[in-house]
């Protein structure tokens, strides 16, 4: 045995720098330098790469040094999730996000958000109904929603609330604090709908409920139309946000349910991404709302203006999601 | 070279068809369950180890405890800066929104953010050296780390209020029907929370939904070769050819752990087994570690040299 040079050492020998040279790099781009490594580090990458996965190969067939392949094994995973890695630019993806993914996924997703749009009326309906023939059911509908806001309080202070400039207050914590709750409110309805869509849907019937119940008390004392506008002027924005975030829960509840050609798991990652798309854009949507609520209503005080606001919201975001138009997926 | 991979690794037309159920896959490693077979374009199979229930739950734990820290931490500059601003309500409404967005964008974006970086992990996932990678094999996409984290919702922060507010309950006396639905939701909760220990790829149900599964992906620094190490120094060893032959690659690969561990406790035993079961006289100052070095790379270099010829001998048993 004096010829103790085995194979695989000299074949590990050989390869060693481009392993080692491979690892630095790595370590550079892994600690988010990536944007410092030179073109010619960047272009070195993937073929390193390769040649470490040809390494790996070769070093399974061939050698019997367990460390030497586990070694090979975790650079070439690093290596694959490096080249294989998201890489367009934030910029382009940002932009991608806006141009094509938000507006089709939303409009492919037009029947859910229809059944959505459709369980919200009816409850909006059924509530304005009831709480008309009896104003007992106000309080089960509204619980402790209604912050004073009820049968017992006065026409004056009911009006006060609607046109409150709350000059107290600053606007953009009020704007703040709506989004927040708003946001937490609509992703637990995205979430549940992993249930089949059942809890999305209570959830959805109970949003309608609060509304059409709070509206019936409106009325009824003559303050309808002022409701309206104090509602609608950041509610369009608001509550097709939350119809969409609950037309997501159930594209996924579908999908577990009846998951069709593919298999259930399939079928619920395919949904789960697609609702992914919809839910980021909700979140967007629910800041603009925000916005709207805690500085554009509390500032804005003409009932004309604030129908106004949300008709052209409306319009827009109707137009933006779903109008045709050139180089557009259906 | 590319196509000369390992024998276990299934060639390019053994690649699962789109609709293929994932629990069908017979088990790459039967030792070790969480090792699936993961083909890269390059058609070299990476066998990436899924994370364990244990590592994902210990990973989350670290997590939790830096949004706490972080929970408390702003509350505390909070209730600092309030006072530095004086206690008008404006100064202190002003301090309280931006702490409510703070902590909002601490419980919704931390994991998201983290996530989104090249990484691919939290803090607490890279400390235990997993990552989150798409179940296909393709990009880790925005959304999927999205929609992963948003199920967080109902699988962590449901459970968490529905035990304070069971906790609330009894604090303050209630009747036992709040009880019982409370202990229901529990129930329910809980299918969420152990989703991960009921299936064989350890998703949660966030993964399930977004399509990806955490991975190991530690780095490993390149050790030095042992049988080169003993190639130098330990030439006066020679066995013949049948001592080297007297054991198959398992028991190679016990050795090289034994060596790379260097218990001298373990090393005597190993090597005063070997020498009875060769039959080698021990020399004057012969160290137990250069016996087994030289040993190894004696094994290695016979098994290798077989291994060309296309035999693989498993273990002593093999007689191939």
């Amino acid at each position: 045995m004096k010829d103790l040079q085995l194979k695989s050492h000299r074949f590990r020998a050989e390869r060693e720098a481009d392993w080692r040279r491979l690892e630095a790099l790595l370590a550079k781009a892994e600690r988010g330098r990536a944007a410092r490594l030179s073109d010619d580090e960047l272009l070195q990458i993937p073929v390193l790469y390769r040649a470490v996965t040809s390494s790996l190969s070769v070093a399974r067939a061939t050698s019997l040094d367990a460390s030497l392949i586990a070694y090979l094994e975790s650079l070439a995973t690093r290596g694959y999730f490096f080249v294989y890695g998201p890489r367009t630019k934030l910029l382009q993806r940002v932009t991608r996000f806006f141009r094509r993914d938000w507006p089709n996924a939303v409009q492919s997703l037009w029947k859910e958000t229809s059944v959505c749009a459709l369980i919200f009326l009816v409850a909006t309906v059924a509530a304005y109904i009831m709480v008309q023939r009896d104003n007992a059911w106000y309080d089960t509908m509204v619980g402790g929603m209604s912050q004073g806001r009820d049968f017992a309080a006065s026409t004056e202070s009911l009006k006060k609330v609607l046109y409150d400039d709350d000059s107290g207050h600053l606007l953009g914590a009020f704007a703040i604090f709506l989004f927040t709750h708003n946001a937490q409110v609509s992703i637990f309805c995205f979430a549940l709908g992993f249930a089949f869509g059942v809890p999305t849907a209570l959830l959805m019937a109970q949003q309608g409920l609060i509304m059409g119940a709070m509206l019936a008390l409106y009325a009824s004392r003559g303050l309808g139309w002022e409701m309206g506008g104090w509602l609608m002027i950041h509610g369009v924005t608001e509550l097709f946000a939350v119809i969409l975030a609950g037309a997501a829960g159930f594209r996924i509840g579908v999908a577990v349910g009846f998951p069709g050609e593919k298999s259930r798991i399939d079928a619920a990652s395919a949904a789960g991404r697609h609702a992914g798309v919809v839910m980021i854009g909700v979140v967007i949507m629910l800041v603009v709302a925000g916005l709207l609520e805690g500085i554009g209503r509390q500032t804005i005080h003409l009932d004309w203006a604030r129908y106004a606001i949300a008709g052209t919201t409306l319009t827009l975001w109707l137009s933006y999601f779903y109008l045709p138009r050139p180089g557009r997926v259906a | 070279m590319v196509a000369a991979t390992g024998p276990k690794a299934k060639g390019a037309n053994a690649k699962r068809p789109k609709t293929k159920r994932s629990g069908r896959k017979p088990p790459v490693d039967p030792t070790n369950l969480l090792v699936r077979e993961f083909v890269t374009p390059e058609g070299v199979d990476l066998r990436l180890q899924l994370g364990s229930a244990g590592e994902r739950a210990g990973a989350f734990l670290l997590d939790a405890v830096i949004i706490l820290v972080g929970f408390i931490a702003l509350l505390i500059a909070g209730i600092s800066a309030a006072s530095a601003f004086g206690l008008e309500s404006q100064g202190r409404e002003f301090v309280g929104a931006i702490w409510l967005m703070a902590t909002f964008f601490l419980r919704n974006f931390y994991f998201i953010f983290f996530e989104l970086r090249p990484q691919a992990a939290t803090p607490g996932k890279m400390a235990l050296g997993l990552r989150v990678a798409a179940r296909d094999g393709g990009r880790l996409t925005s959304e999927a780390i999205f929609t992963r984290n948003a199920m967080r919702e109902i699988e962590v922060f449901m459970p968490a209020m529905l035990l304070l507010v069971g906790w609330a309950m009894s604090m303050v006396g209630a009747d036992p029907v709040d009880g019982w639905s409370v202990l229901l939701g529990m129930l329910w909760t809980g299918i969420f929370l152990f989703f991960p220990l009921f299936n064989r790829d350890r998703l949660r149900v966030g993964d399930l939904l977004a399509g990806t599964w955490v991975v190991k992906a530690p780095r490993r620094a390149l050790a030095i070769d042992l049988a080169h190490d003993a190639s130098e120094r330990l030439a006066r060893f020679d066995f013949s050819a049948e001592q080297a032959a007297a054991y198959g690659v398992k028991e190679l690969q016990v050795l090289e752990d034994v060596l790379r561990r260097r218990d001298p406790r373990t090393l005597k035993a190993v090597a005063d087994r070997i020498r009875g079961k060769i039959g080698w006289a021990t020399g004057p100052e012969e160290w137990d570690v250069d016996f087994l070095s030289a040993y190894y790379a004696a094994l290695r270099g016979r098994l290798e040299n077989r291994l060309l010829f296309g035999h693989r001998r498993k273990d002593k048993f093999d007689k191939a």
